[in-house]
């Protein structure tokens, strides 16, 4: 039997298994930043914390409201992306004519806010958040036993991600948001609402994020801090992808997890800082990003 | 950063009676007061060491104690800096808890430099009293060695003779790997090997299955707070102890295992210095607590109690703040207070009292929130503490 650097290849074939899991939630946080950078140009720092309202949601459904996970993953994101909707009308939208560094600067200082305020109330210990049911238990692959819950994270962000990418590249509607990002002024001419649907797509955006947490709440623990760590690595997802590129933010997503996932194998110390080394790499000969546009 | 959480001032000419003059001092709490260590250290940390000064009733016995406190974020240099601007310029005489063992080493060494105290609660590392003592660093609550001598030698000796060890990649995962080997080996145990993952971390389950290729017997956790438990989560979750394979929790708190839930945890065996449903002073003293932040207290501000009280009555027979006396003062005093009961300090610097040996309780046995823990059984000080004579602190073993 081969071995890869005295790594046996059922261990490989696991790693790259869980890599990939890992990968499903880089890709679907970084695809709600690329969607909002893309169409609105905000780099939207609050991601991370809207990652985390969107598990702590669930977690309040279920022990306020008695309402499970299945219903949580639909109404979580819908709470969430309600609450980034009134940011957006009430604070953000007033930045668009700024820099970017002035949107950067207000969702930081937003993201702070929220993760200290929920720090307060629940402290940092944790939440518990059971598996469904329908999802305990696993399967036996041979070079490794699948959680079944792991298994739907990959399959429900995959369906997530290109549905996303799906919308907007092949859709009429998706073909109105390009275009009113192109040309506000020209696409309002033509009798459609381009601050509403502007409006909707950070709605979108951050609903993204909170289904990623709603898949987290049962695997890692509800916790205020799990989106401030998770965010930078999921920039450095985007930059590598090309920000406001789709499908690189999917691909990439998907592709570090991979990466990382290796790394934890062959050189353990440094799969935290892994993603990041690709990232200066990148910048330095694709400045882009892998799948940017040089425009 | 830095606030202000008690301030307490008597005036001694009130005291028209008492001849001697008010001795000031001024206690700084330094430890994780957002992050993952937060819930057990942070404001509870400060608010048990307020509570040993009104317990103390320092202001009748002529000490005018301030509190302030501040939060180092986990980090060595920001806990240098803020401890170096305490004892510099804010006349801070003493800095208490501050967890997380790279920035207790920093502390301690800044401490020395100014020739002011230490009473470490919070962090694990036992070089704070081995090859990086301080004639000027008491450690207080436990350290890696003790809970190699509870949990790693419990383990061993229930038959788990082979392990591997998920070890957080810090100062303190280290010395907890490095110690609890030393217990293993010594049991007639052996060491398959070791994995260090990034602190803190999310995902264990890449590290989990490199444990389970390794075929040990036991998965020793060497991680802490958050990391252990979704080390124990993620365990479950990938069938790993169900495959046959043993985890070892090597630092738990009551916290962890709160959050775990009985569910999870129940079975899992850890060690402790304090826990809160011991006996009638560690209940009221608990009421009390949990009345201010809403959970017991864990053993690490439990600690800082303890030691806030010792070196309050050091400084009442000392009648000054003189940093040295006090210091001698405090190992030359037996250390009694109502939640670790009576014990000594050693010259290097290590409190010397019993830890204790819990299993968490399953679902069934537990009748409350925080009814999480049995005792299995106490180990008495000196077995669970390295004896000074093999640590390898110079200034203690000189004289």
């Amino acid at each position: 039997m081969f071995e890869l650097l005295g790594v046996p290849p059922q261990v490989l074939m696991g790693q790259l298994l869980i890599g990939l899991i890992n990968g499903s939630f880089y890709a679907v946080l970084s695809l709600g930043l690329a969607v909002i950078f893309g169409l609105l140009n905000i780099i939207n720092f609050t991601h991370g914390a809207q990652y985390m309202m969107g598990a702590f949601v669930a977690w309040m459904l279920l022990n306020y409201l008695g309402i499970g996970y299945w219903p949580a993953l639909v109404l979580s994101p819908l709470v969430v992306g309600a609450i980034g909707i009134v940011l957006e009308r009430t604070m953000i939208s007033r930045l668009y004519k700024l820099d970017h560094l002035y949107g950067l600067l207000l969702t930081f200082g937003l993201a702070l806010i929220i993760q200290g305020l929920f720090r307060n109330y629940y402290g940092v210990s944790g939440l518990p958040y059971a598996i469904p049911p329908a999802l305990q238990g696993g399967q036996n692959l041979g070079f490794m036993f699948l959680p079944n819950y792991r298994g739907w994270v990959i399959v429900a962000s995959v369906i997530v991600c290109f549905g996303t990418w799906f919308m907007i590249e092949k859709t009429r509607l998706g073909a109105y948001l390009r275009a009113a990002t192109e040309n506000p002024e020209l696409v309002g001419a033509f009798g459609i609402n381009v601050p509403r649907m502007i409006t909707l797509t950070y709605g979108f955006g951050v609903g993204l994020a909170a289904f990623a947490g709603v898949l987290a709440a049962p695997i890692y623990s509800v916790n205020p801090n799990m989106g401030a760590d998770l965010i930078i690595v999921v920039f450095a997802v985007v930059v590598i992808g090309g920000m406001g590129s789709i499908m690189g933010a999917i691909l990439t997503g998907f592709g570090l997890g991979i990466v990382e996932g290796l790394t934890r194998v062959f050189y353990p110390e440094g799969s935290a800082v892994v993603i990041f080394v690709i990232m200066a790499i990148v910048l330095m000969i694709k400045p882009e990003g892998l799948f940017g546009s040089s425009t | 950063m830095i606030k202000r959480t008690a301030l307490m001032t008597v005036a001694a000419t009130a005291l028209a009676a008492a001849p001697a003059l008010a001795t000031d001092v001024k206690l700084g709490v330094l430890n994780d007061q957002s992050g993952v260590y937060a819930d057990l250290s942070g404001e509870g940390s400060v608010v048990a060491a307020r509570m040993a000064v009104e317990d103390f009733d320092a202001e009748s016995k002529g000490i005018n104690v301030e509190i302030i406190s501040a939060d180092h974020q986990n980090k060595p240099d920001i806990a240098s800096n803020i401890a170096r601007q305490w004892y510099d310029q804010d006349g801070v005489d003493v800095i208490l808890d501050v967890p997380t063992s790279s920035t207790a080493l920093a502390v301690a060494d800044v401490t020395a430099e100014f020739d002011k105290i230490f009473i470490n609660s919070g962090a694990a590392t036992s070089d704070l009293t081995r090859g990086n003592c301080q004639p000027t660093t008491i450690h207080w609550t436990y350290d890696t060695a003790s809970l190699a001598n509870g949990t790693g030698k419990a383990v061993t000796d229930a038959g788990g003779d082979t392990w591997f060890f998920l070890t957080a990649d810090y100062a303190f995962g280290h010395a907890l790997e490095r110690d609890t080997t030393a217990v293993v080996e010594a049991n007639g145990g052996e060491v398959l090997g070791s994995v260090a993952h990034p602190f803190p971390g999310t995902d264990f389950s890449s590290f989990l299955l490199q444990a389970q290729a390794s075929g040990a017997k036991v998965i020793g956790l060497a991680n802490a707070g958050a990391d252990t438990v979704n080390s124990i989560k993620q365990a479950a979750e990938f069938g790993i102890v169900q495959a046959g394979q043993k985890l070892a929790g090597l630092l738990l708190f009551i916290n962890n295992v709160h959050s775990l839930g009985a569910e999870t945890a129940q079975g899992l065996q850890m060690t402790t210095a304090f826990y809160w449903d011991m006996n009638d002073e560690t209940r009221e003293f608990s009421e009390r607590f949990q009345a201010e932040i809403g959970a017991p207290p864990s053993m690490v501000q439990a600690g800082v109690y303890a030691g806030t009280l010792h070196y309050l009555k050091a400084v009442e027979a000392v009648g000054s703040n003189d940093s040295s006396a006090i210091v001698a003062k405090m190992k030359e005093m037996e250390t009694d207070d109502p939640l670790f009961g009576k014990g000594y300090i050693r010259k290097d610097g290590r409190v010397i009292h019993d830890m204790y040996l819990m299993e968490v309780k399953s679902p069934d046995e537990s009748t409350g929130e925080w009814d999480l823990l049995k005792q299995v059984s106490t180990i008495s000080g000196e077995d669970a503490f390295l004896p000074m004579e093999e640590g390898g602190c110079e200034f203690a073993l000189a004289d």
